[in-house]
């Protein structure tokens, strides 16, 4: 047997001391394939070592909540019987050293979370973070992301509804493709994955295994450097066609009462499928390696245990029911396996020609799995920027159409054209709105769902930033008219054995937790994803967050599109003017500085609370969420996607125009109504700020007597700037 | 009307179909799995769209060779409508039920968004219930729709009055820009000979319900409920 040297144990990426405790927990030296296995339980992707502390802290409980973070996906209840069972989860290595494939089985990755738990996928989002529009690699990755992202889901026939898509130069060498997927069950059907009883078979179905993606996730636990190019075979490679297949035969078991457990294979494949499985239920398992499906007749165990192969299931049966099982595998033309046993020794032993190569003993692998308090130092707390301090534009209309016509704000429909939003006749909202919104198949109710993030705001204040990014989620999901249930995140940041990322980490954390409490909008699952770094240059800390609401009765979403002439235009929240780290400011300005608008989270309740309610009652026929780029941009959105203008009166508030009009005060919505006494009154009585700031109508957005631009030009600045890009040599 | 909906490996508009039918008749509508090679007693048979084992080798070329295909050619025979969406079309190309081929779009994309169609002839089940002219808004979905066929084939398919619709601008002109995918004389979907057989890359049942955005698909499920009464 091969004599493990430091050089083997630094190539798995586990330190000394973690070596030492591996020697401990093994009592004697682990042979290649039991280290391998360590070094993929162990790693920071699989292990959350860096984030665990931290993670513990986050708001996870209501009582709408049937499943918080630890299982595939969180679970919520939507009433009638019916959960929602959703999660977001990043694939950012893979996708930046093979965009196609990298982004594609990031997505196959998360839907297989979804069905997993019993629940057939009914919408895919997906937060895109990209480096500078002009960095060479820049424009390769968005069209091998977002052809990779389709490719998989309309292969599905999920629809991908929407999603975000950011341009900024601190993704340059490391971009962010988080992908997320909700999935609707019936409460009594939900599927877990703890393993359960002596003797019982565990089944393998799915795709062969191949030696593609080993040891992917300790790849995703280091930074990149000048080598990555090399890093290309530690990506998969997707086959949505066997996944689609995998879902419909895992559904048509799951009808039946077959299953015990069931686990996908994930990251580290079937090690960490098998080890989640054994350890939640309190087992041990015996397997043989013989019997799992190859691509390869020579893999070896090592090859075997940390590839990361798509498209494959593992689970635990009822003893006698494999035959039932098999016959729905082999109809829907896939592999299946009984590959091994479960067994009361508490131990993973794995079999190969008869003879044991490896046996390592399950709870103490998992429980001793590393927890570090890492140091960290808080972001120090940057200077408010008075507006004063920020020159007006000599003309704000076109500082806006150069606004709503720059990267970040520009129509992303060159993307989502790409993906089918349409496919399952549900989705009600398409790309483009506060939150898409799909119809909960067969019933009056709806979906509705968001991905957010702001990391100009966590960069100059995690706390305020973490704060802003939940509030932006649950403000998205309730301009639709929906009542905010809970989130994914999706945390991305640098490395955390930098005191100051560990500081934003905490930051955005402490920021989350405290949003997610006051609003009752509790994180139920997500993902970590750290050491986003290219030669010690950290990403901006991005914690994108997916929120889902729910929506008794469909029909009365609004959308954010002005809908008919002469209707009021009520804004909705209190108006100070904030310009520090707003769009404006760096748009225009090319500034980046001053702390971030600050989030009243009590404010920020009361408000939504009363636009849901008008909504509710029928008295809104649009309603936009105000975030980047203030009340102006929120209009010039709002008059595009109706075509059709508006007249807004001069403000007379004692604010500079600009930061009127650019300021990024949260807590605020724009709605329109043929019956603004009544939402005023509404308003009125909740003790929320509203006023009539103009009247829909015509082909122009005009401000007062002297600012007027027509919805035409706004579209083509908005419309042209994703296709010219990509079809630029 | 009854009417049954075939499902491939890889069919994933199947039930959205399904529905779209179920809402026209008010009766269920059958979902008879690729393997069987029986069909029951019906009117109309949908392939749905979908990506048909995967689109590997070709779209709808593997499917084209499943046993339930033999049994949907001898119904076709007898007289009993087809309808295929999308992928659907692709099979119905396959196994040359109907002309042409559908090769990968002009712009090397796949594209998911509404396009005005002209209905180009409102002589068959499928488009009696619109008038000659009308745009519609219907969604398309596809990587490979761009339709091709030889000068001979096309000259035929409009000589016989087969085209049923074409791609166009807002107003019904028939030109590049109304054109998504590059397809020969902006075919968006053709009859056969007999007109019992409609092949046709846009998603009518995606528009077949307000709730949606649309209801212009909803007249071609309604019309073959009035015209294939038994």
């Amino acid at each position: 047997m091969s004599k493990i040297t430091p050089e083997i144990v630094k190539e798995h990426g586990l330190t000394e001391d973690e070596y030492d405790k591996v020697l401990e927990i093994m009592g004697r030296e682990p042979n290649i394939t039991e280290l391998g296995i360590f070094s993929v339980m162990w790693s920071e992707h699989c292990s959350y070592k860096s984030s665990k502390k931290w993670l513990k802290t986050l708001h996870t409980e209501e009582p709408w909540v049937i499943c918080g973070p630890g299982e595939n996906a969180g679970i919520v209840d939507i009433g009638d019987g019916q959960a929602a069972i959703f999660k977001m989860e990043s694939h950012n290595h893979p996708s930046f050293i093979e965009p196609f494939q990298g982004a594609a089985t990031g997505v196959g990755g998360i839907m297989r979370d979804i069905f997993t738990m019993g629940a057939r996928p009914v919408a895919n989002m997906n937060a895109l973070r990209f480096g500078r529009p002009d960095h060479p690699k820049t424009k390769h990755l968005v069209n091998g992301v977002v052809a990779g992202i389709g490719s998989y889901g309309n292969c599905m026939g999920v629809p991908t509804v929407g999603g975000e898509c950011e341009f900024d130069t601190s993704y340059d060498g490391n971009i962010l493709v988080n992908a997320m997927t909700v999935g609707v069950a019936d409460t009594e059907k939900i599927f877990y994955s703890a393993a359960a009883g002596e003797g019982y078979p565990l089944v393998y179905v799915g795709s062969r295994t191949g030696r593609d993606g080993i040891h992917g996730a300790t790849m995703a636990s280091a930074e990149f450097d000048d080598d990555t190019d090399e890093k290309r075979p530690t990506v998969q490679v997707g086959d949505p066609f066997t996944e689609k297949l995998v879902l419909e035969a895992c559904l048509e078991l799951m009808a039946t009462d077959a299953i015990i457990g069931i686990q996908d294979m994930g990251a580290a494949g079937l090690t960490c499928s098998t080890f989640e499985m054994a350890s939640k239920g309190g087992v041990g398992v015996e397997m043989d390696l013989d019997l799992v499906p190859k691509r390869a007749a020579d893999m070896t165990a090592y090859e075997l245990m940390l590839s990361e192969s798509q498209e494959r299931m593992v689970m635990v049966l009822k003893p006698g029911r494999e035959e039932e099982a098999r016959k729905i595998f082999e109809k829907w033309e896939l592999n299946f396996a009984v590959v091994g046993r479960l067994t009361d020794t508490g131990r993973l032993v794995l079999k190969m020609g008869g003879e044991i190569v490896g046996d390592l003993p399950i709870d103490p692998l998992a429980e001793a799995s590393p927890e570090y308090d890492r140091p960290w130092v808080a972001t120090s707390k940057p200077a408010i920027l008075d507006a004063a301090d920020v020159p007006a534009p000599n003309d704000p209309c076109a500082a806006l159409k150069r606004m709503i016509g720059s990267p970040n704000f520009a129509q992303k429909r060159w993307i989502w054209d790409q993906y089918d939003h349409m496919v399952m006749g549900d989705t009600v909202q398409r790309p483009g709105g506060d939150s898409a919104v799909v119809r909960v198949h067969g019933t009056p109710k709806g979906l509705a769902i968001t991905t957010d993030c702001t990391p100009r705001y966590c960069y100059a204040d995690p706390f305020e930033g973490g704060k802003q990014v939940v509030a932006e989620a649950w403000r998205n999901i309730t301009a639709v008219g929906a009542k905010p249930l809970a989130i994914t995140d999706c945390l991305n940041f640098g490395n955390p054995e930098r005191p100051e990322i560990m500081g934003q980490f905490v930051g955005c954390i402490e920021g989350m937790g405290e949003a997610c409490r006051t609003l009752e909008f509790p994180v139920v699952s997500g993902n970590v994803s750290f050491y986003n770094e290219t030669r010690g240059e950290g990403i901006r800390p991005t914690p994108t967050i997916g929120g889902i609401g729910v929506l008794t009765d469909v029909a009365k979403a609004v959308s954010c599109a002005f809908s008919a002439a002469d209707e009021d235009i009520v804004l909705i929240g209190e108006t100070n003017g904030h310009l520090g780290r707003s769009a404006y400011l760096a748009e225009i300005e090319g500034r980046d500085e001053g702390a971030p608008p600050p989030v009243d989270l009590a404010i920020e309740r009361r408000n939504g609370d009363a636009v849901r309610g008008m909504i509710d009652d029928g008295l809104v026929s649009a309603c936009h969420d105000l975030s980047d780029g203030g009340v102006f941009v929120a209009l010039a959105e709002m008059a595009m996607a109706g075509d059709m203008g508006a007249a807004i009166d001069a403000p007379d508030t004692g604010i500079a125009l600009h930061a009127w009009l650019f300021g990024e005060d949260q807590a605020r919505y724009l709605v329109t109504s043929r019956d603004a006494k009544t939402v005023l009154a509404k308003a009125a009585e909740a003790g929320v700020p509203a006023s009539i700031i103009g009247r829909t109508g015509s082909d122009r957005l005009t401000v007062g007597q002297s600012l007027s631009i027509s919805v035409s030009e706004l579209k083509s600045a908005h419309e042209d700037w994703m296709p010219n890009f990509m079809s630029a040599p | 009307m009854k009417a049954a909906v075939i499902v491939f490996p890889g069919s994933n508009c199947d039930r959205d179909v399904q529905v779209s039918i179920e809402q026209s008749t008010g009766k269920p509508c059958a979902m008879i799995w690729h393997k069987e090679t029986e069909l029951p007693e019906l009117d109309l048979i949908v392939i749905p769209g979908g990506f048909s084992y995967g689109d590997y080798l070709r779209s709808g070329a593997i499917a084209a060779h499943s046993p339930i295909m033999r049994e949907v050619k001898a119904r076709t025979d007898s007289g009993v409508a087809v309808l295929g969406i999308c992928n659907g079309f692709h099979v119905l190309t396959e196994t040359q039920l109907l002309p042409g081929i559908l090769m990968r779009n002009a712009g090397l994309k796949f594209i998911c968004r509404d396009v005005d169609l002209r209905v180009e002839t409102t002589s068959s089940v499928f488009t009696q219930n619109y008038a000659k002219d009308q745009v519609i808004r219907i969604p398309i979905a596809h990587n490979d729709g761009n339709y091709f066929t030889d000068p001979d084939t096309l000259k035929m398919l409009e000589d016989e009055d087969r085209v049923a619709f074409r791609y166009c601008d807002a107003q019904g002109g028939i030109n590049e820009a109304g054109n998504p995918n590059g397809s020969m004389s902006s075919i968006a979907g053709i009859l056969n000979r007999r007109r019992n057989i409609l092949g046709m890359m846009p998603h009518p049942e995606r528009l077949a319900d307000q709730l949606l955005g649309g209801i212009d698909g909803r007249p071609m499920f309604d019309g073959l409920v009035e015209a294939l009464v038994a």
